[in-house]
């Protein structure tokens, strides 16, 4: 038994659990005397936080803000097509193995070109903002990409697909006389809905909306000046890039990871503890 | 029957149709403009070519990306799928202390966002002094892979009837024999279906691979590269044919599985 178990725990401990480690021991690491840039030595710098909480606050709200509107639109967006997916296309199973492929049908192309085929289409060159200026319905010297708009528009529909599966599994298993049942006791359409349909679907809906909210929050992709953002709509995720990759500035990089995992793990921490760690997986 | 009934009526139908469209859009966006007789850069349109397809490797460094995603998705699909197909049998079959902790450290790279799992390996190999490049990103890919493994793995090792097992050993195999000829090929079309999605997620990963390739590029870090200065033809070339693939992929699986069921339902 444990020539199965042990080399992949073992594998996660060294390459998941001690990255975690090395990102606390880096968050709190001091620039070196008289060295380069990207020179750090160990040390216990507690004020790294409160420089990155401080200089990037309005990022980490932005996040937050953005991804949790996203998750919004994207059950809007998914709840329906899950039902239509689910219950409606039932009697036709030839249909509905073809609306579940055509839901994870963006999966199968590269999610960068799907967001600069976005970002083209929406540029000031495209044809919608061209329709938006004629009909004077947006002003002639406003855009659409690189705004909070275009940001989340891409947020919701790169991740429509995580929404909608989850919940599409709720609502396939959903026996429909309960629904009926309810009619039966004089609940109106819209209450029998409410009352029934949607509590059924509710495991559904909060591993869509975690599924949803988790990638979007530390996303830098839409956000990114070279796809649908610019300098105003900059996320975590980007901030913790830059720092990264660009600045060597390593410890605000790791403060920034940290403060993100647990400002997420709160939400999955409510989450394991209802769904119990056996049916975690 | 008037308008507003009918409409009623149809209303989920009509959505749905809309919304399947909406999603569509930017995979037709990106296979049309796999045609497009573009120049330097691929934004308007400017006619229909094959040259793109025709020579798709003409483009500086795109089908070297290509070959390296492919390199890093097999070897980390093949590590991820043996390493998580091993932990999936364990979880099932046995009870062992930590039983809890495991499925927890198995969970978390899931709730985890990628960013913080690619800057903190990123900040490990630093750390430790370890290059950035082919090596790490496998490292990376197959770490996050191995979850998904596990529970794709699982559903299928909780399905198998031990029975066949013990028909095995009633026959004198030994456990080693079992393993391999009763207990493997009963869980092949799980191990299978990880190992499709362990690939699909490597191939599509940027942000953890931005963060430990070094000067390695993947297809998806070739795009965002050169995204800033217009993205060549030949990246959408390259992007059409893998979504070819993995649709027919998709869709013989899905036939290969109705026709087991239906085989079944025949029995």
């Amino acid at each position: 038994m444990l020539f199965l178990l042990l080399p992949g725990v073992l594998y996660l401990a060294l390459f998941f659990l001690a990255p975690l480690l090395s990102l606390v021991l880096t968050s709190f690491q001091a620039p070196r005397e008289f060295g380069d840039i990207g020179q750090y030595d160990p040390a216990f710098e507690w004020e790294n936080y409160t420089t990155v909480l401080g200089t990037y606050g309005p990022h980490i709200l932005r996040s937050f803000g953005y991804a949790a509107t996203a998750t919004v639109l994207a059950l809007l967006f998914g709840f329906p097509l899950a039902y239509f997916i689910g219950v409606t296309l039932r009697r036709f199973p030839m249909l509905q193995a073809l609306a579940l492929t055509l839901v994870i049908a963006p999966f199968f192309i590269s999610f960068l070109l799907r967001t600069l085929a976005w970002k083209q289409m929406l540029s000031d060159e495209g044809w919608l903002v061209s329709a938006l200026h004629g009909l004077q319905l947006l002003p002639a010297d406003a855009h659409l990409t690189g705004t909070a708009f275009s940001v989340v528009f891409g947020l919701t529909y790169n991740f429509i697909p995580f929404m909608t599966l989850p919940i599409y599994t709720s609502l396939e298993k959903l026996d429909l006389r309960y629904v009926e049942a309810g009619g039966d006791l004089y609940a109106s359409g819209p209450s029998a809905f409410l009352r029934i349909t949607v509590p059924l679907a509710a495991p559904g809906i909060v591993s869509g909306a975690l599924l949803t909210f988790i990638p979007a929050a530390g996303d830098y992709i839409n956000a990114s000046r070279d796809f649908l953002g610019s300098t105003d709509t900059q996320m975590i995720g980007n901030v913790i890039e830059a720092n990264f990759l660009v600045l060597q500035n390593y410890p605000a990089a790791a403060a920034l990871s940290l403060v993100l995992m647990i400002a997420i793990l709160i939400p999955v921490a409510v989450y394991v503890q209802r769904s119990g760690t056996d049916d975690l997986l | 029957m008037n308008t507003s009934r009918w409409f009623g009526r149809y209303a989920l139908w009509i959505y749905s149709v809309v919304a399947l469209v909406f999603l569509l859009i930017p995979i037709g966006y990106t296979i049309a403009f796999s045609f497009n007789d573009s120049r330097r850069t691929n934004i308007v349109w400017r006619g229909f070519t094959l040259d793109n397809w025709a020579n798709v490797c003409n483009s500086q460094g795109v089908c070297e990306a290509f070959g390296n995603s492919i390199l890093v998705g097999v070897v980390a699909t093949l590590l991820a799928t043996a390493l998580g197909t091993g932990i999936a049998i364990a979880l099932v079959r046995f009870r062992f202390p930590f039983r809890r902790a495991t499925t927890l450290l198995l969970f978390l790279p899931m709730a985890t966002p990628e960013v913080v799992l690619g800057a903190g390996l990123a900040a490990e190999f630093l750390t430790a002094g370890v290059q950035k490049g082919a090596v790490t990103v496998i490292l990376a890919h197959t770490m996050f892979c191995i979850s998904f493994v596990v529970v794709t793995v699982r559903a299928r090792v909780a399905s198998l009837d031990p029975a066949l097992e013990e028909a095995g050993r009633d026959l004198y195999a030994s456990p080693a024999q079992v393993f391999l000829r009763v207990t493997l090929p009963l869980l092949m079309p799980g191990i299978i279906a990880a190992a499709l999605l362990s690939f699909a997620l490597s191939f599509d990963d940027f942000i953890i691979t931005n963060f430990n390739s070094g000067s390695f590029v993947t297809f998806p870090k070739y795009v965002y590269t050169a995204a800033a200065r217009g993205i060549p033809a030949e990246a959408n070339v390259i992007a059409s044919a893998v979504f070819v693939v993995a649709l027919v992929v998709v869709i013989v699986a899905q036939l290969t599985a109705a026709s087991r069921r239906r085989r079944l339902a025949r029995q």
